[in-house]
């Protein structure tokens, strides 16, 4: 791999509950390239979301260090900060959750156009619209409010939201896990398509390691805050190294035809 | 050819809501044949997880339902917990959060196989041990808040299975689970069906899933069934449209990565 667009090193974090101490991260090592999709897959509670949520900068680790594009993530304070959230971008499972559910399809999208200073005022309806185009929905679906369309098209949304700011990476967490089969192959391939016209770099965090392997150019695996392998893709899932991986590997239903 | 357990003769149920009803099940006909194990596959509002309630008789009271479901070996409709164990897939919402686990699965055997509490209390524990929790005599004091996910479900399945039920219906068992977990608890699932000749009725989204172990498929779509059948023809020879799209939106290990060429 040249150069990583993003990698991370040595990252720990524990926290506190009901009085006991919890290692959520052990040490974990991670890297994405430009234009490549990670996947990070592991059992619940192996810390993906949050490793996840660690690049994002909405949670603080205990030790580690994170580089992106040549700049030291963690040390960023204020417009700097600012500056590069704009390049890093979120899908999370639950979009309903990530939204206001009281805002419009529209309103959704203008935010970071606005907040990210990427459009005039005068430009957003028509960068809007352009926005759900590119994401297949109906551009008709602006004035509609988040709650009255369907999960898929919310997650199309949130995707659209994602792009909006033209980003470098977006970390994705368990995006296409609450959706129906059918709703989910589209959105996968949506995803791809994004990623070849555009160059984006994905972090894709799933427990399910059959979609993670068909989106993913690498794969890591995480086992109790550790990452146990990290490799290319068909490699991780011909010949898993670890007993995680092999776990994974072993749990994948399978179509049988009998 | 085994005898029918339940016969589903125009099923349907209509959901009031604000004035409005809208059908969540549409004229269903299904016959579950006893000692089958019978998965039911499909999306969102397909009507699956209505059709189990109904047949459990636990559908809402804003449910109206018309159509006939009979029970042809027994002759009379199944009583809770004693005809029938419910497995739902969120486990911790299933049971008492304030009692200990061993005494919820102790109170089923108690009521429906009139054993004393030692003894109903002795079966819990043993049962606690048959779907695998680690150390069954700790957890039989634990709270459910107390277990992981995993357990949790383990723990309903003890709860489901206590009366020695004829029928069990499981309702997306595995979904809030990860996937390793996940096929632990199907492969319990089938290996308790088998030892105690149960009829396992099986609610999924995941075809695949569903393809490992059931002797039989039906599948759903806008609470209407699609097709029923062997699990081996339908999954191989699919007569509707909407079934091979299922099919083909699976995704498995051995499915082409959607990026060209891999890693480079």
């Amino acid at each position: 791999m040249s150069a990583p667009l993003l990698s991370a090193a040595g990252i720990s974090r524990t926290y506190s509950s009901g009085g006991r101490r919890v290692v959520a991260l052990d040490n974990a090592s991670i890297a994405v390239a430009r234009g490549e999709t990670l996947g990070l897959v592991g059992p619940s509670g192996s810390g993906k979301s949050t490793l996840a949520r660690i690049l994002l900068r909405l949670i603080e680790p205990d030790a580690g260090r994170v580089d992106f594009d040549g700049v030291d993530l963690l040390s960023l304070r204020g417009e700097k900060l600012r500056a590069t959230r704009r390049r890093i971008q979120m899908v999370f499972q639950e979009p309903l959750a990530a939204f206001n559910p009281r805002a419009t399809v529209g309103g959704a999208l203008a935010d970071p156009l606005r907040i990210h200073g990427i459009a005039a005022p005068s430009e957003r309806p028509a960068a809007v619209a352009h926005l759900l185009e590119r994401v297949g929905l109906d551009p008709g679906l602006a004035s509609r409010a988040i709650h009255e369309i369907s999960g898929g098209q919310r997650q199309r949304v949130a995707i659209a939201r994602a792009i909006a700011t033209k980003p470098d990476l977006i970390v994705l967490d368990e995006a296409v896990s609450a959706l129906d089969v059918s709703v989910r192959a589209k959105v996968l391939e949506l995803l791809v398509g994004l990623q070849r016209e555009r160059g984006i770099a994905y972090i894709f965090v799933s427990h399910d390691l059959a979609v993670v392997r068909a989106i993913s150019h690498h794969i890591a695996i995480m086992d109790a805050g550790r990452i146990v392998e990290h490799g290319p893709a068909p490699d991780i899932v011909a010949d898993p190294q670890s007993a995680a991986g092999r776990a994974l590997v072993a749990a994948v239903p399978r179509l049988v035809l009998k | 050819m085994s005898e029918t357990l339940a016969r589903l003769s125009g099923l349907t149920v209509a959901y009031r809501t604000d004035g409005t009803s809208s059908i969540a099940l549409d004229a269903v006909d299904l016959d579950i044949m006893a000692g089958e194990r019978l998965a039911l596959i499909g999306e969102s509002g397909s009507g699956k997880s209505t059709l189990a309630l109904a047949l459990a008789r636990l559908l809402p009271g804003t449910a109206d339902v018309s159509g006939r479901i009979s029970w042809p070996a027994d002759g009379h409709a199944p009583l809770p917990g004693r005809d029938y164990g419910f497995v739902f897939q969120d486990a911790g919402a299933s049971l008492n959060p304030v009692l200990p686990v061993g005494e919820q699965i102790a109170e089923v055997a108690q009521r429906h196989l009139g054993m004393a509490w030692r003894e109903a209390y002795r079966r819990a524990r043993n049962l606690l041990a048959r779907v695998r929790i680690p150390q069954p005599d700790a957890v039989l004091r634990a709270y459910p808040h107390q277990l992981s996910g995993g357990q949790r479900q383990r723990v309903g399945i003890a709860s489901a299975i206590a009366a020695q039920p004829r029928l069990l219906i499981a309702d997306e068992p595995t979904s809030a689970l990860d996937m390793v977990v996940q096929a632990e608890i199907v492969a319990l699932l089938d290996e308790l069906v088998r030892e105690d000749g149960m009829t396992l009725l099986f609610i999924t989204h995941d075809i695949a899933l569903a393809s490992g172990f059931a002797d039989r498929i039906a599948v759903f779509r806008y609470g209407g069934l699609v097709e029923a059948g062997l699990a081996a023809e339908v999954l191989s020879r699919p007569t509707e449209r909407y079934t091979a799209a299922l099919i083909a939106s699976h995704i498995d290990l051995s499915t082409p990565p959607l990026i060209a060429g891999g890693a480079p």
